[in-house]
């Protein structure tokens, strides 16, 4: 087991490295300069000159990714161009938004999902089975955004039970949360009907059945804990999805997050906080792929002994 | 002896087609897209205005006999500019997935066909894509070759790629060795007919199933640019610009909204019950592409 986590942990190495790379290469594709926005009126070339050289902007490429790296790695993310303060400090004011928002998402996923996935499956073929699956199949089809305008006209316009915008109180998370936790919901509703209904056909099942135990106790006991494996590993690889519809949603709702930031800082063209955001989110997404393969592995032991 | 049995033979897509009209929800689904390319294509004809036609008297009027969705902040249209915007949106969600098609069965078939490093290598750059946030990739690329909708198009193409090159990558491993393309090979076919003449056309069919869901998923992540400000500009009546404007009139003009967004779900909805008809009846593995 151990062994198995140490070598999937060495891969995220070479992956950071790649990321890094391929961010900071393609941002500087980008046309549009940020130091001319930065200049004033009646600023002179040499100016321009003179903040090219502050920001290391005049070195070659390779040369600028090397000192970027080397600065991120001990902590340095460097200096936004826009807002003149260090990006680590908003990467850390802005981090834990996102989080709360990311995890309260994932648990409404994980609830209403599996929820849904077990009535409809357990009530196969019934209006039950029905209705649940279109919840689940709206959710996969809703755009989160148009959901969130849809929910904040409805729960804070017209009833007023939530605050339209805003981060501070608990309350302020709820519709975020639902808003971009339908969305997985639906996916894992329909991921946990499936991989039951595979389930019940199978021969251990009957078995149960023989032995005289209650429906109840085998969909519960035995054939959810089977049926979830599948849950696990997509649900680990669309973490990206929870974390790309957060990014629309801290929009929406006028969040600060790492969304909210990577968009203001894309509109103005500042290099450092794009770059910074991009690879905390594409990490945080990577991460939480190895995350999940590491849970698989601990429930199926048939996966580590690949790796022996 | 041998008898030559004649047994007749119903040609396969008949049988998919048969198959497909007994699954309701595919029949929904195939209806609900024949709609969107009908209003597409005679968009001109259907609209009650022109989309572009402002009238200042009505600014921001809601629904009513004559303007049945009511009217915009400019006083335009509501249901013509949605009619509109149903014809780029469809072309924007094919072009798209055309893109990603094309670049995901070039790399899947190298990367399947070939194997070794380059495989790999490929593999890889699939996996780290396919795992992002497409709307992340999105827009990286859209702030490279700036906003706009032909920039939509190719960014979202370059977003979507990797479960393309996957699934082919997977069929041509599983086809490779059959023993037809060997006695092709033994027959002194090159590399290449034996890709693109033998094993693509064998390795297509879960291509199409994803590429039908795709198109959905093109279409919201278009309206999703658009929305962030980031896809087709104003005046033009994409459904995301639509919704993108009227989010500062949510609490006074709320059908703004509503109804560009209702008719995107709508969409959306059509594509993924037809893609879900087709996994169930070809029997496709790959419930995860939904």
């Amino acid at each position: 087991m151990w062994i198995y986590v140490f070598r999937r942990t060495l891969l995220l190495i070479p992956i950071f490295f790649i990321i890094s790379l391929v961010v900071f290469s393609l941002i500087h594709l980008v046309p549009g300069d940020p130091i001319d926005s930065l200049l004033g009126p009646g600023s002179t070339a040499a100016d321009k000159v003179a903040l090219t050289k502050v920001y290391g902007l005049d070195k070659s490429l390779p040369v600028q990714y090397g000192v970027w790296l080397k600065k991120f790695i001990t902590g340095d993310m460097g200096q936004s161009i826009i807002e003149k303060q260090p990006v680590s400090d908003m990467i850390l004011y802005n981090m834990p938004f996102t989080v709360r928002l990311g995890l309260a998402s994932i648990f409404i996923s994980f609830v209403l999902g599996i929820f849904l996935g077990i009535i409809s499956a357990a009530a196969r073929n019934t209006f039950i089975d029905y209705i649940s699956m279109l919840i689940a199949l709206l959710g996969v089809t809703v755009p989160a955004f148009w959901l969130g305008l849809i929910l904040m006209l409805v729960f804070s316009v017209m009833l007023g039970w939530f605050p339209v915008s805003g981060s501070g109180s608990l309350e302020t998370l709820v519709l975020p949360a639902i808003t971009v936790g339908l969305g997985g919901a639906g996916l894992i509703a329909r991921i946990t009907r499936v991989s039951m209904l595979e389930m019940f056909n199978k021969e251990f099942v009957l078995l149960l059945y023989a032995k005289g135990l209650s429906k109840p106790v085998i969909i519960i006991k035995h054939i959810f804990r089977n049926a979830l494996m599948p849950v696990i590993t997509i649900f680990g690889l669309r973490l990206g999805w929870i974390l790309g519809g957060a990014v629309t949603i801290e929009i929406v709702f006028s969040r600060p997050g790492i969304g909210n930031m990577l968009l203001s800082a894309l509109y103005r063209r500042d290099y450092p906080v794009v770059q910074a955001s991009l690879i905390f989110l594409t990490m945080a997404v990577i991460i939480g792929a190895f995350l999940a393969d590491i849970m698989y592995s601990y429930a199926d032991p048939r996966v580590r002994d690949v790796y022996k | 002896m041998i008898e030559n049995k004649k047994t007749e033979h119903k040609p396969p897509w008949l049988v998919i087609l048969k198959r497909f009209s007994s699954n309701k929800m595919g029949m929904i689904g195939t209806f609900l897209i024949l709609c969107l390319i009908l209003v597409a294509i005679f968009a001109p004809l259907l609209e009650p205005y022109s989309y572009k036609e402002q009238n200042i008297d009505l600014i921001s009027s809601p629904p009513s006999s004559s303007h049945l969705l009511g009217t915009d902040d400019f006083g335009r249209d509501l249901l013509s500019r949605t009619i509109r915007g149903a014809r780029i949106s469809f072309v924007v969600g094919v072009l798209s997935v055309a893109i990603s098609v094309i670049i995901g069965i070039v790399i899947g078939c190298i990367a399947g066909f070939y194997g070794g490093v380059v495989d790999l290598v490929l593999t890889t750059i699939a996996d780290l894509t396919w795992s992002m946030p497409a709307i992340l990739i999105a827009l990286l690329f859209v702030a490279i070759i700036g906003a706009g909708l032909e920039s939509v198009v190719i960014a979202i193409g370059l977003s979507y790629w990797a479960q393309y090159a996957r699934l082919v990558r997977g069929q041509i491993l599983s086809l490779k060795n059959a023993v037809f393309i060997e006695a092709t090979r033994s027959m002194g076919a090159s590399d290449f007919v034996i890709l693109f003449k033998h094993l693509l056309p064998n390795s297509i069919s879960p291509v199409i199933v994803a590429a039908t869901i795709g198109i959905g998923n093109a279409i919201v992540l278009e309206a999703t640019l658009g929305f962030l400000g980031m896809g087709a500009q104003p005046p033009t009546p994409s459904w995301g610009a639509m919704m993108s404007n009227g989010t500062a009139y949510l609490f006074i003009a709320p059908w703004m909204i509503i109804f560009p967004g209702l008719a995107m779900m709508i969409t959306v909805l059509g594509f993924n019950l037809f893609g879900d008809a087709l996994i169930d009846i070809m029997d496709v593995k790959n419930k995860e592409s939904s």
